[in-house]
Formats: C-alpha cells, structure tokens, sequence
C-alpha cells in the first residue's frame, strides 16, 4: 500500500509529469502514423533511455505504449486505414460513422472510451498483477487453443446473413496463415520459392489491403468527400461523450475482457478489437446499423484495446514474455534500463511496478484528453475533396506497408489482398472473417499441437478448456441462433400480410462472386495438392483449413443454385483499373526512390487528376518530402531508395 | 498545360542542381556516423545486446562517433544479413551484428542464406553459457542421479528442430534422456512458461535468462539444476562456466554415466553447433574490404572498451561474466566453427530427418 501511494507520489513530480508527456507525444504521433507503432517510437525514445532514473525511464515508456491504441483511431476512423492491428475493428463502424459527417462523433467516443478502458486496465493491472501469477500459469496450451477457437467462433457473429460466406472467408484466412514455416515441425508450407513468403505474410499488408485500399479505391471512383452529408459535425463531440455514457456497461465489460485477454500471453491483442465488436454486435438489440455506422462499434473495440495494452503488461512484468508487440518493445526498454522482469517485480521492485500502472493510468488520460483537443480540426479533413487527400493516404498506405518487412514484396502483396478486399467488399463477403482466421491461423495451430503433444488425448478434459468452451457456446454461438430464430417468428407473423407483395429483394450474384469462389477453390486445391506429400504435422492444420474452404465454398454454390437469384453486374471494373495503376504507382515508389516518386506522383496527381491549383499542389508535395524526410531522420526509417533518393537525400544533407 | 510544363521543368531542373552537388570524401578513419544492422526486431535479445553496447563503442572509438542501430528484421535474421550482405558499404560506416540464428542456417545450408563470412571479419564476439535444469518431482537432486531418469519421458518446448536448441537435442540424445521435444515455442522465455506450468519436465535458457529467471525458480525448489553447456577456453576446450562453476558440464555428465569422454559424430555435431550458437552468441562484424586503418581503429576501440571498467562491470549484469572475444582470436575460432565437412553435414541430415522428421 505505502509502494502505491509512493509510486503516486512520484509519478506527480515535475521531472516524472514531463518524461511521461514527452512519452504520451510521440506516442500519439507514431500512433497516428499508421504502420508506425511502438518500435519506431522506441528508436526515437532510446537515446534518452539509456542511463535513465529507472521508475522516470519506465514512465517514459510507459507513456509512448499506453497511448498508441489512442492515436491510431484518427486514421481508422479518418480514413478507413487500420493505424494499427489493435484498431482494425474500429474502422468497420468508425469510417462509415464519418462518411456520414459523424466523424468528431466518433473520434470523440472513441476517446473518452479508450481513457475509460486504459483506467479500467490499470486498475485491474494494479489488483491482478499480485495474485496472476499461478492465474498466468493455468493458461496453458489447451486453454489457449481454446481461446483461440474463442476468438474465431467471432466469425459467426461478423458473418451477415451468410454463414457459408463467412466460414469460406474464415477458412481461406486460416489457410493463408499457414504460408511460412509450419510450427510443429519447422518446415516451410506454401512458399512457392518466394523468400518473402518464408516469414509468412505481415498482418500489417493483410489489414490494409483488406480494407483500407478498398475504401480509398470506391472513394476515389465517386470522387466526393469522405463525409457526404454535411453539418453534422458541430454537435459531434459532445454527441460522442452522450453516447459513451449511454453506454457504459458496454464500455466497462469490453475494458475488463480486453484487459483479461491481455493478461493471457500468446494471444496478442489483435483479436481482441473484433471479439468486443462481435460482443457489442451480440448484445444490442438493433443490429441493422453494425457495418453501417453504429456507435457501439467504434465503442467496444476502443474500449478493450486500450485495457489490452495494460493488461498485456502483466505476463511482461511478471514473466518477460511480452502479451503483445508494444509490449515486447516496452520489454527490451525495461532491460536496456537495467531492469529484469520476473517475480521480484512484485516482490522487491513493487514500487516501479506501481509506477509503471500510475503512468499507465495517467498517459491514457493525458493521451485522450491531447486527441480530443484536436479532434474537430482534424476531422475536418473529411470534408476535403477526396482526391485533393488521394496522394497523402496513398503515401501512408504505401509508407505503412513498406514498414512491415521493407522490402517490394510489401508493396505487391498489398496490391494482390486488395484486388481481394475489392471483390470481397463489391460482393459482400465478410472481410473481418478473413482476417480474423489470418490473425488466429498460427496461435491455433500451434496450440492445438502443443496441447496434444504435451496432454496426449486428455487435454479436453481439462477444466479451463470446458469453461472456454462453455463460454464460447453460451456467448457466441447460441446468441446469432437465438436471435435468427426470433427474427423467422416475427417473419412467419409478418409473412401472411406480406405473402400478396412481391419480393423484389432477390438473392443476387455477381462475376466477383464467381472470382472470388474460383479463387478459393483453386488455392485450396493448389494447396491440398502442395502438401500432400509432407510429413503429417506439417499438413494437417492447413488440410482443415481447406476442408473449410472447399465446404464452404460448395455449400455456396449449393446454396445460389438452390435460391433463385438473379445475375448482377460486379460494377467493379473502375476499382480493378484503379488496382492496376496501384501496382504501377507502387513499383514507381519502389523503382524511382520513395520521396522522389511522392515528390512527383502528388503533384502530377493533384494537378491533372484532383484538378488543385498549383500551389496547392506543389505546396502539399513539398510537405509530403518534408514530412518523410523528417520521420526518417528522427526515427531512422527506411524508404525504398530506389534511383534517385540518393541524391536527393544527400542534397537535402548539404541544405539543412 | 504551358504553366505545368513550366512547373515540371522547373523543379527537375532544381532537383538535377541538387543532385550534381559532389559529396565525396574519402574516409580513412572511422566515420563519423555508424550504421549497426541488426538483423532482429527492437526488443530482441540480439537487439539488447548492440544497444548496451552501442554507447559504449561511441565512447571508445576515435572520434566519438554515433551508433545508430538498423533493426532489419525477418527470416529469422536471414533477410537483414542478406540485405546488409549485398548493400553495406565498406568505408566502415556498416557494421553487423550476428547472433546463432545467423549462423546457424549457414551451417545447415539453408537456401533463402545469399551470405557467406569470407567477405566479412568479426570484430568482437559475445559468449554465453546454459543450462540445463529439470523438474524437482523426478526425484533427481543433482546431475549425480541422472541415472533415475532413464526411461522416463521428459517433454521440453521447444522452438524447433534448427534453432537454438540444436546442439542441446543432440546432448540429450547423447546422454540418453528420452527428451520429447514440443516445438513451436515462440522464444525460449515460452518454453520456460510451459516449464514453469509444468508441461515441459525438462528445460534449458542461456546464461543470461537462467540467471534472470531461473535462479529463483531453483531456490525455490521449483526446478533442480542438471548441468551446464560450459564454455570454450583460449585453447578451445571446454571447460566449466565461470557462472555456474558448481555445475558438472555435459562433458563431465557424460563421462559419469557411460565412463568415457564423448566421441563420434554426434558429438563434432554437437561441438560445432555449440560453438557457433553460443561461444559465438553475438558476433559484430565489419566488410573485409573496409581500409585497414580503420578496421585497425575499430579494433582500437573495442580494445579499450573491453578494458573499460564501467564496460566491464556492466556487462557483467547485461550479457553475463563473459570475457568477450576480440579481433583474430574471433576469426580463428570462428572459422573453425563454421566449417562443417560434408560427412557431417550429412550426419546433421539424416539426424535431423530421422528424429525430426525434417527436410534439410
């Protein structure tokens, strides 16, 4: 008790207050940034770290960690990219909230939740952390498994009315997970030779293809702003607080879950974004808004990877093994600090424990409060010509995906999941089905093997794996049944008066539809017939996984040839065109050098496409080089050279 | 269209001004900024290693120069040694640091490996140690009873069959212990989290990891100490870890259980995997090309940084009580560990296909 209130004590004093800011800045801005995240936060931060006061180092840390699933909600809700794989689901309510005008709304909500959920975190972080220890420890390869079906029994949820569609796409992300080295045994499945496939494929490219280049592609196909209903946003922020308040049960279960799940290392945070999504999804009443525009979904998912990220701190604390990414990277700073997690964390260093939960607390207050602050100006970027803000996003997506592994499979694995994501949103497929299997693909493998190898056939009869899996049927499984049940009984009422009215709300196909099915089928036979061949543990998850591919994508087929339904157009020729002059657009950056090409694309871009005036063109140029070259002197980030960066990078060094 | 031309001419025009401005100088000495690849994620224990040591080789090297660490992750390190393999420039600006992960896939022949150690010189080299313990309700006490474990089935997680733990399975096949490995572990800090749930009976962690994680498991009776990996001398004999000078090294267990020393190609195996996994744990390395005068200045200062007091002492905490090997001492060793004649090559083959079940 006199260690908390010390480390409160402390973590007041001036010297501390200012570290912990300087902390809470660069983390919202490597948070906004998307593809940044904690580690290029860390390079900027580390200078100063070493031979640091411990407890004003961690605080430091602490801050930058805390509040980067704060800052990555501008761009997702902004722009439909995904600042971060703890945001994904974010964008799925948040965008559309700001294609109507709803943006501060949104922003705002998500703030004031992300505070709450940081808080809450770091209250239960500073109750849990006494006692996790043997809790941590129960947590083994079975329950994991099992907290991996948890996350992918998500699915049914996010699936629409198409069940089939959802378990296709669930399955293919399965599938698409296995590429790289199988765990149980180290071989390599699916590589086709590649060297960028040895490592699997970076959830990073995966999330913003799959939705953050579509977006973008159909924005720029209707070339409007982003918000097409206007004035909404004057009563935007305070509508958001309202909205939170009125739902703070929804708030204060999401941030207890996300700090839970946090807690249990292995897991990671990615999953818990759409796990509260579904969540909020399940609970409410009215579902007909979700995907649409819906408050609660940009305030479940914000509220648990805030807590998330506090209650990832307990298995690094306690264990060094990091629960999540920023946790690894708040890990290396703790030892470069000269500190060693582990036990004596709550036994001789109980006060730098505290200081770290104080911090946390404080930087998630301090970092929405900041985002607040700047809310209404930044939203007001919505209501700018969609094309005038093409080159900026296109830089991002392309500086964010470069991020991931550095290298021009980056940016060609982009183009192709977002040919994926485009047919995939033209046809209405679930995208977070796909990416929730990609995401869980490994853990559940993984575990799976880990659990039989360790517990033989037992492992079911454990008793954590019973209650997981009484949690997955009672909260998951049965709640979407229940639900399609009442909706047929109010239909069967409703139906005699509706018998006479002609349905004109036919089923329909479309050619994405077929490309997408032809697609799934052909990969799953490719790959059955790849691993056939290899030794049993290699091949056995991804032969389930194309087992649920190719009888999900039968039971499609069944289902259309069954239905009647009619033939539509994909409409999608423009977004594919756009597609194809990506790939050009991304080998430029690659080929040409990456400031260079955003030097002349913007401004070739904006002149002859947006139709800007040439100041403005040249003027948001200029600002695009001066930003990148800036992130890359003060972070030391890497671009694409290319022919000419060289160059100028050097002229560039003779100037300044 | 005039005016756009106009805007195009003109900024090319500028940019070709600034693209003839000459920067050019030759550099004898050590230059004033220093790029240190590291071939792994921030955060990593490779990672930890270059950034504790980066300000001290500031300190040390003529003219203070500044370190500025390059996380190239991927492949397992394979992708950023690639990568630093074709493009480092060897005026002695780029330098590597390596760490068994790198060496590792050289050895076996891993074909996504495009670099090779002839065109590179080490620097300085950072040994670690390990050790290896089991659980207490074995009934074992000490190495003196590893008899009791005969027949007994002793799961260990594991990251898999090439990594780190290569030249431990083999040890364990040695001595006998009917060790089920379970691989997949994303780090060894995740198999001693399946020891500590008291999935795996049987564990291993680098000096460093032991020290930090479990001692205090040990003195709580939560795992019982087997033996140690020891440590190379100047003559490349192995002999005890000065951390662990109370256990027996395998050699000695070895010769306990079946009374005599170690031979065959089980053992080059395990000898030359051992050596380049944890004598030569982390290795920094600098272009063979670079001028001599300035490979001699690094040299200088790594010197005069392995004599700092302060160095000494905190590596000590950071890496270990390690004495790190420098410049040809480094070359020789390292070489020699490097070197796997095709017999042996084929033996880790079958080994590795026959137990494993993997595909080299």
């Amino acid at each position: 008790m006199i260690e908390f209130l010390s480390a409160l004590d402390q973590i007041l004093s001036i010297g501390h207050l200012t570290y912990l800011i300087t902390g809470v800045l660069v983390g919202l801005v490597v948070g906004i940034i998307p593809g940044l995240g904690g580690i290029a936060g860390m390079s900027l931060l580390l200078p100063f770290l070493y031979g640091m006061e411990p407890s004003v180092g961690l605080g430091m840390l602490m801050g930058l960690v805390a509040v980067i699933p704060t800052g990555d909600t501008f761009t997702s809700v902004l722009m439909g990219i995904p600042g971060s794989s703890s945001s994904q689901a974010t964008v799925m309510d948040g965008f559309p909230l700001a294609k109507k005008g709803q943006a501060a709304r949104a922003l705002s909500a998500a703030f004031l939740s992300s505070m709450i959920g940081g808080v809450v975190g770091a209250i239960v972080l500073s109750v849990f952390i006494l006692v996790a220890r043997p809790v941590v420890l129960a947590f083994s390869s079975a329950e994991l498994f099992m907290l991996t079906l948890l996350g992918l029994s998500v699915v049914a949820a996010l699936s629409g009315g198409n069940l089939y569609k959802g378990l296709a796409a669930c399955g293919f992300g399965l599938l698409v997970g296995t590429i790289g080295g199988a765990p149980a045994t180290g071989e390599f499945r699916f590589t086709l030779d590649i060297d960028y496939l040895y490592d699997g494929i970076p959830l990073v490219i995966v999330g913003l293809g799959i939705f953050a280049l579509p977006e973008i592609v159909s924005l720029l196909v209707k070339d409007t702003a982003i918000a097409s209903s206007k004035n909404k946003l004057g009563h935007g922020l305070g509508q958001g607080f309202k909205d939170v308040f009125a739902n703070l049960p929804l708030v204060g279960k999401s941030s207890v879950f996300g700090s839970l799940i946090g807690a249990i290392p292995g897991l990671g945070g990615s999953v818990v974004d759409w796990m509260t999504y579904s969540f909020a999804l399940n609970s409410s009443k009215d579902t007909s808004q979700f995907g649409k525009g819906e408050i609660r979904g940009v305030i479940a998912p914000e509220s648990a990877n805030n807590a998330c990220a506090s209650g990832s701190m307990i298995p690094t604390i306690l264990f060094g093994v990091p629960g999540s990414g920023s946790a690894a990277v708040f890990l290396g700073g703790m030892l470069l600090l000269g500190i060693q997690p582990g036990v004596s964390m709550i036994s001789t260093h109980l006060d730098l424990t505290y200081t770290i939960i104080w911090s946390l607390a404080m930087a998630n207050i301090l970092g929405a409060i900041f985002c607040i602050c700047f809310t209404r100006p930044i939203s007001l970027l919505t209501y700018i010509k969609f094309s005038v803000l093409t080159p900026i996003i296109l830089t991002l997506i392309l500086f964010a995906a470069y991020q991931a592994t550095r290298s021009l499979g980056d940016f060609i694995l982009l183009g192709v999941v977002a040919s994926l994501g485009i047919m995939m949103k033209g046809a209405n497929w679930p995208r977070p089905a796909f990416l929730i299997g990609f995401v869980l693909s490994s853990g559940a493998e993984n575990y799976f093997f880990q659990s039989i190898q360790f517990y033989g056939t037992s492992w079911f009869a454990r008793p954590g794996v019973i209650i997981i899996a009484a949690l997955i049927v009672i909260g998951f499984v049965l709640p979407p049944i229940l639900k399609k049940r009442k909706q047929a009984k109010l239909a069967e009422a409703s139906d005699a008066e509706k018998a006479v009215a002609p349905t004109d709300h036919k089923p329909s196909m479309s050619y994405a539809d077929l490309a997408i099915i032809a697609l799934f089928a052909i990969c799953g036979g490719y790959a059955l017939f790849d691993v056939w061949d290899m030794a049993k543990l290699t091949r056995s998850f991804p032969m389930i996984a194309i087992a649920i591919v190719l009888f999900s994508v039968v039971m499609v087929i069944f289902k259309s040839v069954r239905e009647k339904h009619q033939m539509v157009a994909a409409g999608l020729t423009p977004n594919l065109v756009y597609i194809a002059g990506f790939f050009g657009i991304a080998y430029g950056y690659y080929l040409f050098g990456f400031i260079c090409t955003t030097f002349v694309f913007s401004l070739v871009f904006l002149r002859l496409i947006a139709k800007a005036s040439y100041l403005k063109s040249s003027t948001i140029a200029v600002c695009l080089v001066i930003f990148l070259v800036t992130l890359g002197r003060i972070m030391h980030v890497d671009y694409p050279e290319g022919l000419f960066d060289e160059y100028l990078l050097d002229a560039i060094r003779l100037i300044v | 269209m005039k005016k756009l031309s106009t805007l195009l001419g003109a900024s090319i025009l500028s940019f070709s001004c600034l693209v003839a401005a000459p920067i050019q100088a030759e550099e004898t000495q050590v230059p004033s900024t220093i790029n240190w690849t590291v071939p792994f994620g921030v955060g990593g224990g490779t990672d930890v290693w270059a950034r504790f040591i980066a300000p001290h080789l500031t300190k040390n090297l003529e003219g203070n120069p500044t370190v500025v660490i390059k996380n190239q992750p991927g492949g397992g390190s394979i992708t950023g040694t690639n990568l630093f393999y074709k493009r480092a420039k060897d005026n002695g600006q780029d330098i590597l640091g390596t760490s068994a992960s790198t060496l590792f896939p050289f050895m076996l022949g891993d074909k996504r490996v495009r670099y090779n150690f002839d065109k590179w010189v080490p620097l300085m080299a950072s040994p670690t140690g390990g050790v290896v313990y089991v659980q207490p309700n074995l009934g074992v006490s000490s190495a003196a009873d590893i008899n009791k474990l005969n027949g007994v089935t002793l799961p260990f997680g594991s990251q898999g069959p090439t990594r780190l733990e290569l030249p431990v399975l083999i040890a364990f096949q040695m001595l006998g212990l009917d060790v089920k490995p379970v691989f997949g572990m994303k780090s060894r800090g995740a198999g001693r989290l399946a020891f500590e749930r008291g999935e795996a009976k049987i564990d291993f962690q680098t000096s460093s990891a032991y020290l930090n994680s479990v001692v205090d498991l040990v003195n709580n009776d939560k795992a019982v100490p087997l033996f140690s990996l020891g440590v190379l001398n100047k003559e490349g004999k192995v002999v005890r870890d000065p951390a662990f000078p109370e256990l027996p090294t395998f050699q000695e267990v070895y010769f306990q259980k079946f009374g005599k020393e170690p031979s065959g190609e089980a053992y080059d195996a395990y000898s030359k995997f051992l050596a380049a996994g944890f004598a030569f744990q982390k290795v920094i390395f600098i272009p063979a090309d670079t001028p001599s005068d300035v490979i001699a200045a690094y040299r200088k200062g790594i010197h005069a940084m392995l004599k700092d007091p302060t160095f000494i002492k905190e590596s000590a905490v950071q890496v270990g009580p390690y004495t790190n090997i420098e410049g040809i001492d480094a070359a020789q060793h390292l070489s020699n560990a490097l070197t796997i004649s095709p017999d042996l090559y084929k033996w880790v083959a079958q080994w590795l296909k026959t137990k494993f079940d993997y595909t080299l």
